[in-house]
């Protein structure tokens, strides 16, 4: 279980995250949720220490994150796995290194064993036989899976997305929704995901917070969302044409 | 700078990585270095051998001329500044570009030390191989002089070869490889740094490039006449 205290953030003088609690659960996908800038990856850098906050408390098993040393976080960071927008592989190495690499790092299995995981890893992706592809050679869609393998290479606690079906046709962000749910529930791991895409929070989201200028605004399950009464919120999720006639339809 | 120079998680990883960087940054520049030494000993033998008007003054001066150029200023400084263009741009590009992809905080979140795991290696490639360049350099640089006292009359080559070993004095040589080491370790560091702390996208990512150029280039210029006053005088 990963909390959060009160968290503050500002970046010279200019407040981006205002007093958010929340509490993110074991085997559930977790969804963080709001506009362009409101503060979602902030948010989601400073939960893995990319950023340092201000003031309150980040858990992760009950261990605060933010009073730990360098050392102590690099251990927890052991245990946690990040898709990023761009999901971020090396790019000058091909696939089965790229998912190898933590493995290399932080293991002394042969590499017999290693390859075995990291196939693995590939299969339960959907990348099998890619091993030697480059990351340039991959489409957006399979470059967001390798980058799920490499994330679940070491077994991670923690599983951290950031928008990770942005730039991808509908298809193919269902299926990665998909299989960050799966791997969520298979591996019983706390997964935290960034997204603004209404679809993932329908499809995926055990339970969502809203983030509206850098504040939490609500907070519930995906089935609490078309019933809810935040001003923000509905302003958000009923953007689209879409989303409005799906409104519409269901009040008659 | 401590991150930089933190005990390796891993050193099997770290010594595969040294040796990649030596061929990066090492065994790849070998042809720049040997190109622009060998004219440049070839000029500065055409240069010694003009400046020798007088009749009275031996023609072996042209080799001790192009042995202690080379030796006290072109070999470690200007190969320094010409590797400060070369390697230093690209170190800077490249830890620059990992930085805006977000490869770097990838590395974050896996608990390795990135700013030593991606810039230590270079640091210790560059200060064991650029030594090694710099002496390439020397033997191109008198190479190139040697080749111009066959082709031109600036001396005989027996002349030039007797005047690149007349009067040597070994400490000229340490001297050259000291500095070398030091330019080694500032062209790395200043490079690493101002990739590793870029923000934005890829015009940064250029401007970075261009300011690790240039900022090396300054402190090794700075670093000369220092480490010539202090070891020389």
């Amino acid at each position: 279980m990963i909390e959060l205290k009160n968290i503050c953030k500002s970046f010279t003088s200019n407040p981006v995250l205002e007093d958010i609690s929340a509490e993110f659960e074991k085997g559930k996908t977790n969804l963080i949720i709001g506009r362009s800038g409101s503060g979602k990856t902030v948010l989601l850098k400073c939960i893995v220490g990319l950023h340092n906050i201000d003031s309150g408390e980040i858990l992760f098993d009950g261990r605060v994150f933010n009073r730990m040393n360098f050392k102590q976080k690099q251990e927890i960071r052991q245990e946690m796995g990040m898709l990023f927008q761009g999901a971020a592989l090396f790019d000058s190495v091909n696939v089965e290194e790229n998912v190898m690499y933590p493995l290399n790092m932080f293991t002394n299995d042969s590499y017999k064993n290693k390859l075995e995981r990291v196939n693995f890893c590939l299969h339960r992706v959907n990348m099998q036989d890619t091993n030697k592809l480059l990351p340039s050679e991959l489409s957006g869609g399979m470059r967001k899976r390798a980058a799920i393998a490499r994330a679940i290479a070491l077994n991670p606690r923690y599983l951290f997305c950031d928008e990770p079906n942005s730039g991808l046709d509908p298809q193919t962000a269902i299926l990665i929704d998909d299989l960050i749910h799966e791997i969520t529930e298979e591996f019983n791991i706390t997964t935290i995901v960034n997204t603004h895409d209404m679809n993932s929070v329908m499809e995926i989201g055990d339970k969502v917070i809203f983030l509206y200028d850098g504040i939490k605004c609500w907070e519930g399950t995906k089935n609490d969302i078309f019933s809810s009464d935040n001003k923000y919120l509905n302003e958000f999720i009923f953007a689209t044409n879409l989303a409005k006639k799906i409104k519409e339809s269901q009040t008659g | 700078m401590s991150k930089v120079f933190a005990w390796p998680e891993k050193s099997r990883m770290y010594y595969k990585q040294i040796m990649k960087e030596l061929e990066y940054l090492g065994i790849s520049s070998i042809g720049i270095v040997v190109i622009i030494s060998v004219f440049v000993g070839a000029v500065i033998a055409i240069q010694a051998a003009n400046n020798i008007e007088n009749p009275m003054l031996p023609r072996y001066l042209v080799g001790v001329g192009v042995r202690d150029g080379l030796l006290l200023e072109f070999s470690p400084t200007m190969v320094a500044l010409i590797l400060a263009g070369k390697v230093g741009s690209s170190i800077s590009s490249e830890i620059g570009t990992m930085r805006v992809t977000e490869q770097i905080d990838a590395l974050e979140i896996m608990g390795v030390n990135s700013a030593s795991y991606l810039i230590l290696p270079k640091i210790i490639a560059s200060i064991f191989f650029f030594p090694f360049l710099c002496i390439l350099s020397l033997i191109c640089g008198m190479l190139g002089g040697y080749i111009m006292s066959h082709l031109t009359p600036i001396c005989t080559p027996q002349d030039y070869i007797y005047g690149i070993q007349y009067v040597f004095y070994p400490h000229y040589f340490t001297y050259a490889l000291k500095k070398m080491i030091v330019f080694a370790f500032i062209i790395s560091s200043v490079s690493s740094y101002h990739g590793y702390f870029v923000e934005g996208g890829s015009v940064e990512v250029g401007k970075s490039s261009t300011r690790a150029v240039v900022y090396s280039s300054i402190v090794i210029l700075l670093f000369n006449l220092i480490l010539t006053q202090l070891i020389l005088l």
